[in-house]
């Protein structure tokens, strides 16, 4: 499940990436009156906040692809939201995560005059024009997770920047370190774009004065393979004895990392932390390798992206920027630039709290 | 000239036969040298890199990757080739996480065995295929690999075994000893020395090299070829099978894509160690060591801070100079016994010859 996380999180961090970079271009081209709205088509509806969210609607997901455990957490959580909603719940999707393999399940969609696709796009463009044949036939596209170009959907449902996944690795780092001594990064490969987005807001952390006492001292990549990793985690600390935190953002990377530390003589000399699931952490957590470490809620994506494709068609929300809907239990959401929905500040998960997760 | 060429050449098994170890000896030579190189060097630029924790380290990582070399030195013996021992690797990891997660009191023994078992089945299959389907193994074991991992993933789907599922006893065995030796090792050993010695002493292991030499000949003088077939890969899936199960013993993690790419490894392993591809040639105990040389490498990159891109270039070097190494040994046999055919020819002839 955690190889294809890190693929999905680069697509959704190339995504955010994107957007930034739009948004930036959007506030220099355009006035602050034009509002941006980059629903297309959608744009010409005006949003009426008071809108009841209609019930019955029909919600077609669309994943990356299925039989993945990730992939089935957050339609999961879709599903939940729809119970809650009333509306009526469908799972569609590719056995490949292939550009091209969504491209038929969005024109079956279509024709079965869904109300809501809500699609985490294998490729931002080539799911494009049915996306917005779709729009054209009157059906709401939200993106998630992974968005598709934000010309072709009216909503994205980011789970969380590129900035606050840095800030909260920095900040765990910090505070396992006792707020100096040596680091290293346990990354999966050297070309993973949101890895090495991750990794660069972390560096542009430890720059500032206030972190001045942590030192980073090697990034290792361990290709997301448990062997890699291992010998990566034992190379960083032979390497570097006085290594007080391996930072892995990725749930392989860490896990791994946490195995062979819980295993070998360094337990209890060097903290791991990082991003991974609860699953695959909680033995490290109970045995003390591994105390705190973060990750977003999947389910609460899936979750959000309902929410917000009911609020689309029920009319309560366009797309633009600034406007607002309520998501159930996950409280109020505004829409940012260009459509995009950040779901929050990524969970962090310690002894207190992983027990209250399953995925 | 001519008729010298295609006179028979009288040589003396024994003699060539002794000749011929010397030269696999000197092979396995090869190997322990680079790897002391590889260590001295490490542990100049680091000390740590001999330290005990790091020793334990590199025959752990070794002992998986020893065992699955092991079944593929004897698969390749025979002139055949098994690729499909990663999906076998991860479907018996996967089997025996579920069972031994369904049954947390199951004694570590009756897992193994389970893998043991699991891979048996797969390398069966292999082997009917193979023999009775009259296939390339290349193309089967290519085959059986997505298949085997095919049907890894719709069992498993997305789920994932982990660390806090597995019994504490299950895991608790890859850091369990016998004697200071880990469990692992222990059994990485047991399984070298067992196929060393029946490759090497047994009737049936000299079989398997016959068949390897030339497959014809050995139909010939009566070699059960089809027997010994499924032998050589019911051996390699079993092992692979008791791979996964040390797999899970020492990650602690499995999913469905546990073991994809370790096939390429395994022969990478095995051909450094002076496995012949073409069969015939070739030691367990090589194979083993071209596990521990590639494993060691691994570790050693790590801790020499070297890009990682490296290791996959040395690695291919390694393979390249082992198949070098192969094709120089092979020209120089056979000009060997050419020059000796040559020499016993013209002592008959001068004897015949004088007046």
């Amino acid at each position: 499940m955690s190889r294809t996380l890190t693929s999905r999180a680069v697509a959704a961090a190339a995504a955010a990436t994107l957007a930034v970079g739009l948004t930036a271009c959007g506030g220099t081209t355009k006035g602050s009156d034009s509002g941006s709205a980059p629903g297309g088509t959608a744009a010409a509806a005006t949003a009426d906040p008071n809108a009841a969210l209609r019930e019955g609607l029909k919600v077609a997901f669309l994943p990356k692809q299925l039989n993945n455990p990730y992939t089935d957490i957050e339609v999961g959580g879709g599903k939940t939201a729809l119970d809650e909603l009333k509306g009526e719940y469908k799972l569609v999707g590719p056995n490949d995560a292939s550009a091209s393999s969504q491209v038929s399940y969005i024109n079956t969609l279509i024709q079965q005059q869904q109300d809501v696709i809500a699609v985490a796009a294998n490729d931002p463009n080539a799911v494009c024009p049915s996306l917005n044949q779709a729009r054209a036939a009157g059906i709401k596209v939200v993106s998630f997770d992974s968005d598709a170009a934000k010309d072709c959907r009216d909503a994205f449902v980011n789970q969380a920047t590129t900035q606050g996944i840095g800030d909260k690795l920095v900040e765990m780092t910090k505070e396992l370190a006792g707020g100096s001594g040596e680091i290293a990064i346990l990354s999966a490969t050297p070309n993973a774009t949101n890895q090495n987005a991750w990794i660069e807001v972390v560096k542009t952390a430890l720059a500032k004065p206030e972190n001045a006492g942590l030192k980073l001292v090697k990034i290792a990549y361990g290709n997301d393979d448990d062997q890699k990793s291992f010998q990566e985690a034992q190379g960083l600390l032979q390497s570097y004895p006085n290594l007080e935190v391996i930072v892995s953002p990725t749930t392989v990377g860490i896990a791994a990392a946490a195995r062979y530390v819980s295993s070998s003589s360094y337990k209890g000399k060097v903290a791991i932390t990082g991003l991974g699931t609860p699953n695959a952490m909680r033995e490290y957590v109970k045995n003390g390798t591994a105390t705190k470490f973060a990750l977003w809620n999947p389910a609460d994506i899936g979750y959000l992206a309902a929410y917000a494709g009911v609020a689309l068609k029920s009319g309560q929300i366009t797309g633009k920027q600034g406007e607002k809907f309520k998501a159930g239990k996950l409280g109020e959401y505004t829409i940012g630039a260009d459509g995009e929905i950040v779901l929050g500040p990524p969970t962090v998960f310690d002894a207190a709290n992983i027990d209250q997760f399953d995925f | 000239m001519t008729a010298l060429d295609t006179a028979p050449a009288p040589v003396r098994v024994t003699s060539g036969a002794s000749w011929w170890s010397s030269v696999v000896r000197a092979r396995e030579l090869g190997i322990v040298l680079a790897l002391v190189a590889l260590v001295g060097c490490t542990t100049v630029a680091n000390p740590r890199f001999l330290s005990g924790q790091s020793i334990r380290d590199i025959l752990l990582g070794t002992s998986i990757l020893a065992v699955l070399a092991v079944g593929q030195a004897v698969v390749i013996i025979t002139r055949n080739i098994d690729l499909s021992v990663g999906a076998v690797l991860g479907l018996s990891a996967f089997t025996v996480g579920s069972l031994v997660q369904d049954n947390p009191g199951l004694p570590v023994v009756v897992a193994l065995l389970a893998g043991l078992a699991v891979g048996g089945v797969c390398g069966l299959v292999n082997a009917v295929l193979v023999r009775y389907g009259q296939v390339p193994a290349l193309v089967v074991t290519l085959g059986t690999l997505y298949a085997y991992r095919g049907a890894t993933y719709l069992w498993a789907g997305g789920q994932q075994i982990t660390a806090d599922e597995l019994p504490r006893d299950f895991l608790g065995f890859a850091d369990a000893s016998l004697l200071g030796v880990p469990w692992l090792v222990v059994i990485a050993v047991v399984v070298i020395v067992a196929a060393g010695v029946l490759l090497r002493n047994y009737r049936l292991g000299r079989e398997l090299y016959a068949m390897g030499s030339s497959p014809e000949a050995a139909t010939l003088v009566g070699i059960k070829v089809g027997r010994n077939t499924l032998v050589a890969f019911a051996t390699s899936g079993a092992l692979a099978g008791l791979a996964g199960v040390l797999f899970a013993v020492r990650f602690g993690t499995v999913d469905a894509a546990a073991g994809t790419g370790y096939e390429l490894n395994v022969v990478a392993a095995a051909v450094v160690g002076g496995v012949a591809v073409f069969g015939g040639s070739g030691t367990v105990w090589g194979a083993a060591l071209g596990a521990l040389l590639l494993t060691t490498i691994g570790n050693s990159l790590a801790v020499l801070d070297i890009d990682q891109f490296w290791q996959q270039a040395i690695v291919g070097a390694l393979i390249l100079l082992a198949i070098a190494v192969d094709r120089l040994v092979a020209l120089r046999t056979a000009r060997a016994l050419k020059t000796r055919a040559l020499k016993t020819r013209a002592l008959k002839k001068g004897g015949s010859h004088v007046d």
